[in-house]
């Protein structure tokens, strides 16, 4: 860990000057994941800008009939959330699906979207990577992969982002809510916060400089049964192998309307509009087939393209239960 | 005392209501949940330290060709940089124990190269991440399977590596129903709670190490040869040891680099921590295994020929080998017989001791090729297991101290409803699971250790007992405190046990399942001394005098253990292996049996129940020993589902170095899990008539898991792990099949 100095400014457009103020600085809440980062040297910031105790804590009803979650709403909070269980039970369950209840009671909102990826290779500053050190080359690529992205990686990097709650968010189209240094607010829909790695794998988000997230709003309810199905190595405490957010309307057997989003098969929360409609069209193998189209394995983690398909399925099946 | 005879009757088999045997509480349970056990790391005996951060080498071979520390020794608080520049003079190697940063050779990847020592740790990692070294890197090999070949025959072997009996190509040849099966285990990490971790210090040419040791006295001998003095200027204290699992059985680079770095600093104390991700790389491991497996029967299941021969592979220059077909000499009758045992040289960190090191890789191979053989005779597995039992130890040619195999096979498969079992593979379903179950048998080697206790009555009625035993978190605190207390008739309460100090008397330590019984005899035989002494200054019968409530009553008279102490009494004991390891052949054992589903979709494989039946001679405190078993069934659970080391064959990296992704199993995935022990009492093991339970648990436990994925899926997975991405082989593989026939 390198020397920083550290603030916590009392609002937010402070906070978000602050962090522009002063190169290398960044913004920590729960830091479950920043702090790891920091004693590896994998983030090496010279300013924190602690966002902890600014007024973004609260779970509230929105005029349109949804809800605005704060962006320092801890994920324990936001899952035992009794709006978010009975209208969003995807999300619910998402949240509980991921890591363990220490780190939820710690971990935030907007942290939780914003985390790194979990590729061992990022995690180890003796070992090349570009997300890590642009232009190094990425070790994961011929190495132990099992972990790694299958759609829309690419020849630069195969990460893939680790957040349950964010593959929840991305089948809900939740709105990702901003605050740039110079006071203006902005609207991110959450498909256009997280980026692909193209040629540029450090560039992980839409953000600007200093833009902080105040919140994320959900719209109004999405009616249908709310499945999340996390795949992983152990029973908990484990990343997804893949996951799959479903949230089906059914009519008997026949499924009338449908959100898929994929968890652990890319750099983003994976949703395919393809996918979506194929499933209410021709059935669940259509749907897996365009939800993975172009897919590629690296090795170890070739088995994720049957996996995700079969994943789906199971998801699927659990809804149409219901 | 030796152990060259049977005990005989002993006090503890007199007391019918004595603390031995009684499943009481931990006694140093309140010190731990309260923080006062003070790991090393913790403590606050020694002042002033200055705080270590060890730099290790990022190629896996090759030499260092430069060290570039000065931008390091000008960052705040750095107090001392230690490279093989300014390492002080060392001696040599003793055990697995050597020099440290003694020349410019990298042998592994992680490696230490250089130690910061600053005024805090924050300081010392900071400046550590500035040192600067170039390597001349060189091509090494890493992958076990690629130098099969050119593996050796271990030399330097504690035990035989290879065993042979009867004719066992021909008899193979010959026999009517076959196995011949190839299983592989991958290197694995001892993953114990506690981070290796020293405080070090000397005074003129001593030295003392608060350090987390399993045993002190073996790693006093090794640092004495490493530091080139004489065996009492070294001194090791392990009061607490937050686990070792067989990862701290040798001092490891953290008390080897803070002592040399305490003498540059005129003694000034160092203490070093070791990262998580340093303990992957700088510590041993278990080596990964090829084993290969043929058996074959009669038609009525009887084994006419066995072989079991095993690969595995250490660093250079090392000559550990993991012993996975020791335990085949000893479990099932057969006449035609062999083991091997192959070691190759790997540019990989030193293999060395993990749970159960033999056993736990080896009866994952054997206890599933013996189910794989039940299957071929359409017979059940435990019957053929019972068909199979040996009169004596078939290689040895000696009886048995004691076995109890089949009855644990048997009481288990009645306790587990053994007989509502569908054979038929992937014919159980429920809902989205494919469900089964598998039976394995149990066997671990008892050894005894050589050790000594003293102990001392005070004038208070008070006992307390030192010697340089540890308790790695099994219990040992507690058990010995049962001892002394039935021996002497005190309370619990009142005995004071100190351990984990190389000044007091020389003990095993913990590891190979030999410490409770190895100091608990010792222990033993100083009370009985002290016995002798208190009933000296009695005119009692001393034939039938019983300890207990602080007399001693012999017949219808007693007297007050307080009235004899005087000002205090004070008496040592010891215990030495003798005739009765040749005389007999000693193991503990077992069975296993475990349930499990395999999710349809997924492949996902989750334990529903699983449950040990064990025997280990007498059951020193039940509780701590089905902690243990369990322990050790957790263990299994892991080796079979989820534990391995992933090894970058381009880097000669383990690439899962940390707890996120190097898998223990949490507490979801251990539903139901028990563990019972039948009675028993072994009276050629030791004084105690107990054995060895540390490792027991785990020998077995994957093998029972597997083939329970075997029965729920009928995919047998010769590949451990048995992770969900092998299963969707399987399915594959069974898809194909069925569009094919």
């Amino acid at each position: 860990m390198k020397a920083f100095t550290y603030e916590r400014p009392a609002s937010i457009t402070e906070a978000a000057k602050a962090v522009v103020a002063q190169p290398n600085a960044r913004f920590i809440a729960g830091g479950t994941n920043l702090l790891d980062l920091m004693k590896l040297q994998i983030e090496t910031p010279t300013h924190l800008v602690d966002v902890n105790r600014l007024p973004l804590d609260k779970i509230e009803a929105t005029a349109e009939g949804g809800l605005r979650i704060g962006a320092m709403v801890r994920n324990a909070d936001l899952a035992a959330d009794e709006r978010v269980r009975r209208d969003y039970g995807v999300l619910s369950r998402a949240l509980l699906a991921g890591a363990s209840g220490q780190l939820r009671n710690k971990a935030t909102t907007a942290g939780n979207l914003l985390q790194r990826t979990r590729c061992p290779y990022f995690y180890d500053t003796a070992m090349p990577c570009n997300k890590r050190q642009p232009g190094s080359g990425c070790s994961a690529i011929g190495g132990f992969n099992r972990i790694l992205a299958v759609v829309g990686a690419s020849d630069h990097c195969i990460a893939t982002h680790p957040s349950d709650m964010a593959v929840a968010m991305r089948a809900l189209d939740a709105t990702v809510e901003t605050v740039t240094p110079d006071g203006a607010e902005r609207k991110i829909p959450i498909a256009d916060l997280h980026r692909l790695p193209g040629d540029t794998p450090q560039v992980e988000t839409t953000l600007k400089p200093g833009e902080i997230i105040t919140a994320v709003t959900l719209p109004t309810p999405v009616k249908g049964r709310h499945v999340y199905r996390k795949v992983r190595d152990r029973a908990s405490y484990a990343f997804a192998l893949v996951s799959v957010a479903a949230v089906i309307e059914a009519d008997g057997d026949k499924v009338r309307s449908a959100r898929l989003a994929f968890g652990g098969l890319a750099h983003k929360p994976w949703r395919v509009a393809d996918a979506e409609a194929a499933l209410v069209r021709e059935g669940v193998g259509a749907a897996g087939e365009a939800a993975l189209r172009g897919a590629r394995g690296y090795g170890a983690n070739d088995f994720k393209i049957p996996l995700a398909k079969r994943t789906l399925a199971a998801a699927v099946a659990e809804a149409m239960r219901a | 005392m030796d152990m060259s005879q049977p005990i005989g009757v002993t006090p503890l088999d007199t007391q019918p209501n004595g603390p031995v045997g009684q499943p009481i509480d931990r006694v140093d349970g309140p010190l731990k949940v309260t923080g006062h056990a003070t790991y090393a790391y913790e403590s606050r005996e020694m002042t002033n330290p200055g705080y270590g951060f060890v730099v290790t080498a990022t190629v896996a071979k090759g030499r260092i060709r430069d060290i570039d520390t000065a931008t390091a020794e000008r960052m705040p608080g750095v107090v001392h940089i230690l490279t093989h520049r300014n390492v002080p003079p060392q001696g040599e190697k003793k055990e697995q124990v050597g020099p440290l940063l003694a020349d410019t050779e990298i042998k592994h990847w992680g490696q230490p190269v250089a130690l910061v020592v600053a005024e805090s740790f924050e300081e010392a990692r900071a400046a550590a991440a500035a040192v600067r070294v170039a390597y001349d890197e060189q091509k090494g090999s890493y992958v076990l399977a690629d130098a099969l070949a050119e593996a050796k025959k271990p030399e330097k072997a504690k035990t035989p590596p290879d065993s042979s009996l009867g004719d066992f190509e021909a008899g193979f040849a010959a026999a009517p129903v076959k196995i011949d099966a190839r299983y592989t285990t991958p290197v694995q990490t001892h993953a114990m709670m506690e981070p290796h971790a020293t405080i070090a210090t000397w005074q003129g040419d001593k030295v003392t190490l608060i350090t987390a040791n399993q045993m002190p006295n073996r790693g006093q001998d090794a640092l004495a040869s490493v530091f080139k003095l004489p065996k009492d200027n070294v001194r090791l204290i392990s009061r607490f040891v937050g686990g070792g699992f067989g990862g701290k059985l040798q001092p490891q680079a953290d008390a080897i680099l803070a002592a040399l770095a305490s003498k540059n600093l005129n003694g000034r104390p160092v203490k070093i921590a070791l990262t998580r991700q340093q303990v992957f790389h700088v510590t041993t491991r278990r080596s990964d295994t090829v084993q290969r497996v043929r058996l074959g029967a009669d038609r009525d299941g009887k084994l006419t020929a066995l072989a079991h021969e095993s690969w595995s592979d250490t660093a250079p220059g090392d000559s550990f080998f993991e012993t996975s077909a020791n335990v085949t000499r000893s479990l099932y009758a057969a006449p035609n017989r062999l083991t091997a045992h192959r070691l190759a040289n790997l540019n990989l960190p030193l293999a060395s001791s993990m749970r159960a090191p033999g056993e736990a890789v080896g009866m994952l191979a054997f206890e599933c090729a013996m189910d794989e053989l039940a299957e071929a005779l359409a017979l059940d597995p435990i019957e053929l297991r019972i068909r199979n039992e040996p009169a004596q130890d078939p290689e040895k040619h000696v009886p048995f101290s004691t076995r109890q195999l089949v009855p644990c096979l048997k009481e288990g498969a009645r306790l587990f409803g053994w007989d509502k079992r569908n054979a038929k593979p992937g014919a159980v379903r429920d809902g989205q699971w494919m469900v089964g179950t598998g039976v394995s048998a149990a066997a671990r080697l008892n050894p005894l250790q050589p050790a000594k206790a003293r102990v001392r009555l005070a004038p208070d009625g008070t006992l307390t007992a030192r010697m340089a035993m540890t308790d790695i978190g099994t219990g040992t605190y507690t058990i010995l405190s049962q001892i002394a207390a039935e021996m002497l008739g005190v309370k619990v309460s009142d005995v004071r046990m100190i351990l984990g100090d190389t000044a007091d008397p020389m003990s095993s330590g913990s590891g190979g399942s030999f410490g409770a019984a190895s100091s608990g005899s010792a222990l033993y035989m100083a009370c009985e001394a002290l016995r002798g002494q208190l009933l000296a200054k009695t005119d009692l019968e001393p034939k039938n005098a019983v300890f207990a409530d602080g007399r001693i009553t012999s017949g219808n008279r007693s007297a007050s253990l307080r009235d004899l102490i005087g000002s205090g009494l004070e008496a040592e004991g010891e215990i030495k292996p003798g005739e009765n390891e040749k005389k007999f052949s000693q193991y503990s054992y077992g069975a296993h049996f475990a349930e499990v589903g395999v999710d349809a979709d997924t492949g996902e494989i989750r334990l529903r129940r699983m449950l040990g039946v064990f025997t280990g001679g007498r059951i020193l405190n039940p509780k701590t020993a089905r902690s243990q078993a369990i322990g050790g069934m957790v263990f299994g659970v892991g080796a079979a589902l989820m534990e391995a080391i992933e090894v970058d064959p381009r880097y000669g990296t383990f690439v899962n170095h940390d707890l996120a992704e190097y898998h223990v199993p949490v507490h979801a995935d251990l539903p139901e899990i028990d563990a019972v022990f039948l009675p028993e009492l072994d009276d050629k093991a030791n004084p105690l008539k107990s054995k060895g339970l540390g490792e027991l648990g785990i020998c077995g436990a994957g093998a029972a898991v597997a083939n329970a994925v075997y029965n729920a899926t009928g995919i047998r997975i010769r590949d451990y792990p048995l992770t969900l991405d092998k299963i969707l082989e399987g399915f594959a593989a069974k898809e194909t099949g069925q569009r094919r026939a």
